[in-house]
C-alpha cells in the first residue's frame, strides 16, 4: 500500500514537473486564446448583444470560457503526455514495476486535472481584468471544474492508449471536443434555440457540465442540478472501468 | 542451491502468428553469472521482455525467487532489474530524474534513492552528466544510465540486454568489470550478448537460443572443455604416404596436410620432436576453429548444416 502511495505521488510529480517545464505550450496558449475570447465577444461584441438570463453577455461567457480551457488542458495534458510515454518508450519504466494499472491512472488523470485547474485559475484570474466575478455557490463551482477535469483526463487517457500517431492525439480535440463545447451553451442559453434544436443540444454532455459549472457562479442554469451531477458521475465510472480494462488487456503497451 | 529464475516451456507467438520462442526450459542458479547467448532475431530479448511483463507470453511458466508472474507478478518484478536493449526512458529529463523516478515506481522513498543514484553514477562514470538532459548523453552514457536505473531498487536479480553491443573497447571493459563487480558482491546476472567471446570470458554458465529454441545450457568450464581439444592444422614440405606411428592423436587429410587434437595444456614441443624423430618437416600450422566457435558461426550465419552437425559434435562431447 504504502508502495503504490510512493508510486502514486511518482508519477503525478512527474506529470506536474512535465508540463511546467513546456509552460509555453501547456499554460500560455489557453490564456491568449481565452483573453481573445473576453475582449472580441465580452466586451467589444458583448456590449452589442446586451443580457442574457438576465446577466451582463461577459459576465454569462465567463464559466463556460473557463471550463472550455480546463476540458482542453486536462484532456491534452493526459493524451500526449501517455501517447509520449508510449511512443518514446519510457512508459516500460513504469510498466516494469510493481505499479499497479489502477494507480498508473490516478497518477496519469491526477496530472490532467493538476493541469486543467493550473489553466482554470490563470484563466479566472485574467477575467478578473474584464469583469467581476460573482460565486453564488462554491461547492457547485469547486465540485463541478474538479469532476469534470477528471472525467477530461480520463478520456485523454484512453485516447492517449489508443493512439498510434501524434496525429491521432490531435483528431480527437479537433473533430470532439472543439465542436462539442462550442455547442454546448459557452456562448448562449439553448432557450434561445428552437425546440429541435434545444432536444438534440440535450444529447452533448459538455452542455451539463458547463451548466452546472455557470450554476456555481451565476445560480442560473439550464439543466437541473442533479441531472449534471449524475451524468458527470455515471461518465467518469465509465471511462474509468473502460481504462482499466484497456490497460489490464495490456492495449497498445505490451506486445 | 536456491534457484533465481525458473522458465519452463515458455512460448511466445506474437500477434502477427511469428513464432519468436518454441518452448524454452531454463534456470538460473542464485549468484551466477548467466550468458544467453544467440545471433540477432533469436528470441533473447523476447525472452527478457517477457521476464519483466513487456511482453504476454503464449504458453509456459516462469518463476523468480519463486515468485510465479501469473500468480504474483509485483512480487516477481520486485526480484529484478532490467536494462533494455535500447534506451526507453525520457529525453528531456536528467539522469538524476530518471533514476529517482524508477524508484518512485518501486515504493523507494527520495532520500534513499538519491543516495544509492549518486553511488552508482559515481561508479558508472555518469557523475558529471547527473542533472544534463539524456538528449546530450551519448550511446554509451545511455547505457549506463539504464544500468543505474536497473539497480536503483537493488534487486537480486540484474538482467542486461545487449549491455556491450556497439560500445567501443574501453567502455567495454568498464562495464566488464561492473558487471563482475556487482555478480561478486552477490547479484545474480543475467546477460545476453551475440559475442562469444564476451560470454565465455564472463559468465559462469552459458545458454546459447536460436530459432527460439534452447541448442545449449550448460556450465561455460564444462561447455569449454568438450572443446578443451583444439585441432591443429599441420602443412608439411613434403608429401607423406602414411602416418607414423605416435602418441598423439594425428590425422592425414592428404599428402602434405596432417591434423592433430591436442589438449590445452599439451606441449606443442612434445608434438614437434616426435614429428621431428620420423623426419616429417612442418612448414605451416593454423588451428582449426573450435567446435563451440563453429556451432556459433553456424548459428550466426544461419547454416544449417554445420550448426547442426557441430551441436550434434557437441551433445557427443558432453557425452564422453
Ligand atoms: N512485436 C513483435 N512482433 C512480431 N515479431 C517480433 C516482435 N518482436 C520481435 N519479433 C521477432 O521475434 C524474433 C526474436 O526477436 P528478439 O527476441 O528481439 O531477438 P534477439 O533479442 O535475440 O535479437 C525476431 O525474429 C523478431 O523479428
Ligand atoms: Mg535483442
Amino acid at each position: 500500500m504504502r508502495v503504490q502511495l510512493i508510486a502514486l505521488a511518482t508519477i503525478v510529480r512527474k506529470e506536474v514537473t512535465r508540463f511546467f517545464r513546456i509552460w509555453t505550450q501547456a499554460l500560455v496558449p489557453a490564456v491568449i486564446t481565452t483573453t481573445l475570447y473576453f475582449v472580441i465577444f465580452g466586451n467589444l461584441i458583448g456590449r452589442r448583444i446586451g443580457e442574457m438570463e438576465g446577466f451582463a453577455y461577459i459576465d454569462f461567457i465567463v464559466p463556460g470560457l473557463i471550463l472550455m480551457s480546463v476540458i482542453t488542458a486536462s484532456y491534452t495534458n493526459v493524451s500526449s503526455s501517455f501517447f509520449s510515454a508510449k511512443f518514446q518508450d519510457f512508459i516500460e519504466e513504469i510498466l516494469v514495476s510493481p505499479t499497479t494499472n489502477m494507480v498508473i491512472i490516478v497518477g496519469y488523470v491526477t496530472g490532467g486535472v493538476a493541469r486543467g485547474l493550473c489553466v482554470g485559475v490563470l484563466v479566472t484570474l485574467v477575467s478578473l481584468l474584464f469583469t467581476e466575478l460573482r460565486v453564488h455557490n462554491f461547492m457547485v463551482l469547486a465540485s463541478t471544474v474538479f469532476l469534470t477535469a477528471v472525467l477530461f483526463s480520463l478520456a485523454g487517457m484512453i485516447n492517449g492508449i489508443y493512439a498510434r500517431t501524434f496525429d491521432d492525439i490531435a483528431l480527437a480535440p479537433t473533430f470532439i471536443l472543439t465542436p462539442l463545447t462550442y455547442l454546448g451553451g459557452v456562448f448562449y442559453s439553448i432557450r434561445l434555440l428552437p425546440d429541435f434544436w434545444q432536444g438534440v443540444s440535450l444529447a452533448n454532455p459538455i452542455l451539463y457540465m458547463i451548466n452546472a459549472f455557470r450554476h456555481g457562479f451565476l445560480g442560473v442554469s439550464d439543466i437541473s442540478l442533479w441531472s449534471s451531477y449524475a451524468l458527470i458521475f455515471g461518465a467518469i465510472v465509465f471511462l474509468a472501468w473502460f481504462c482499466l480494462h484497456l490497460l489490464n488487456r495490456g492495449h497498445g503497451i505490451r506486445t | 542451491m536456491t534457484v533465481a529464475l525458473a522458465i519452463s516451456g515458455l512460448q511466445k507467438t506474437y500477434a502477427n502468428g511469428f513464432r519468436a520462442l518454441k518452448g524454452i526450459d531454463l534456470e538460473v542458479r542464485q549468484g551466477d553469472f548467466f550468458a544467453l547467448l544467440g545471433p540477432n532475431g533469436a528470441g533473447k530479448s523476447t525472452v527478457i521482455r517477457i521476464l519483466c511483463s513487456l511482453t504476454a507470453k503464449t504458453a509456459g511458466s516462469v518463476r523468480i525467487f519463486g515468485a510465479d508472474i501469473d500468480r504474483n507478478f509485483p512480487l516477481a518484478k520486485s526480484f529484478i532489474g532490467v536494462a533494455p536493449q535500447e534506451f526507453n526512458a525520457s529525453l528531456f529529463e536528467t539522469p538524476m530524474q530518471v533514476v529517482l523516478n524508477q524508484a518512485g515506481y518501486y515504493g523507494i522513498r527520495r532520500p534513499v534513492a538519491a543516495a544509492r543514484a549518486e553511488e552508482d553514477f559515481a561508479r558508472l562514470g555518469l557523475w558529471d552528466k547527473r542533472n544534463e538532459q539524456c538528449r546530450t548523453l551519448s550511446g554509451g552514457m545511455k547505457r549506463r544510465l539504464m544500468i543505474a536505473r536497473a539497480l536503483v531498487h537493488r534487486p537480486r536479480i540484474l538482467i542486461l540486454d545487449e549491455p556491450t553491443a556497439g560500445l567501443d573497447v574501453e567502455l567495454r571493459r568498464l562495464m566488464w568489470r561492473f558487471m563482475t563487480d556487482i555478480n561478486r558482491r552477490g547479484t545474480t546476472l543475467i546477460l545476453t550478448t551475440h559475442y562469444l567471446e564476451e560470454a565465455e570470458s564472463l559468465c559462469r554458465s552459458i545458454a546459447i537460443i536460436h530459432r527460439g529454441e534452447l541448442v545449449v545450457n550448460t556450465a561455460t568450464r564444462e561447455l569449454l572443455g568438450r572443446v578443451d581439444l583444439e585441432t591443429l592444422v599441420l602443412e608439411l614440405a613434403a608429401p607423406l604416404d602414411q602416418l607414423p606411428p605416435s602418441r598423439f592423436r594425428l590425422r592425414r587429410v592428404d599428402a602434405t596436410t596432417l591434423e592433430v587434437d591436442v589438449r590445452r595444456e599439451t606441449l606443442l614441443n612434445a608434438v614437434f620432436a616426435e614429428l621431428e624423430q620420423s623426419a616429417i618437416r612442418v612448414i605451416g600450422m593454423r588451428n582449426k576453429t573450435s567446435r563451440l566457435e563453429s556451432l556459433f558461426m553456424g548459428l550466426v550465419q544461419g547454416n544449417e548444416d554445420s550448426t547442426r552437425a557441430a551441436a550434434a559434435a557437441l551433445s557427443a562431447a558432453a557425452g564422453d
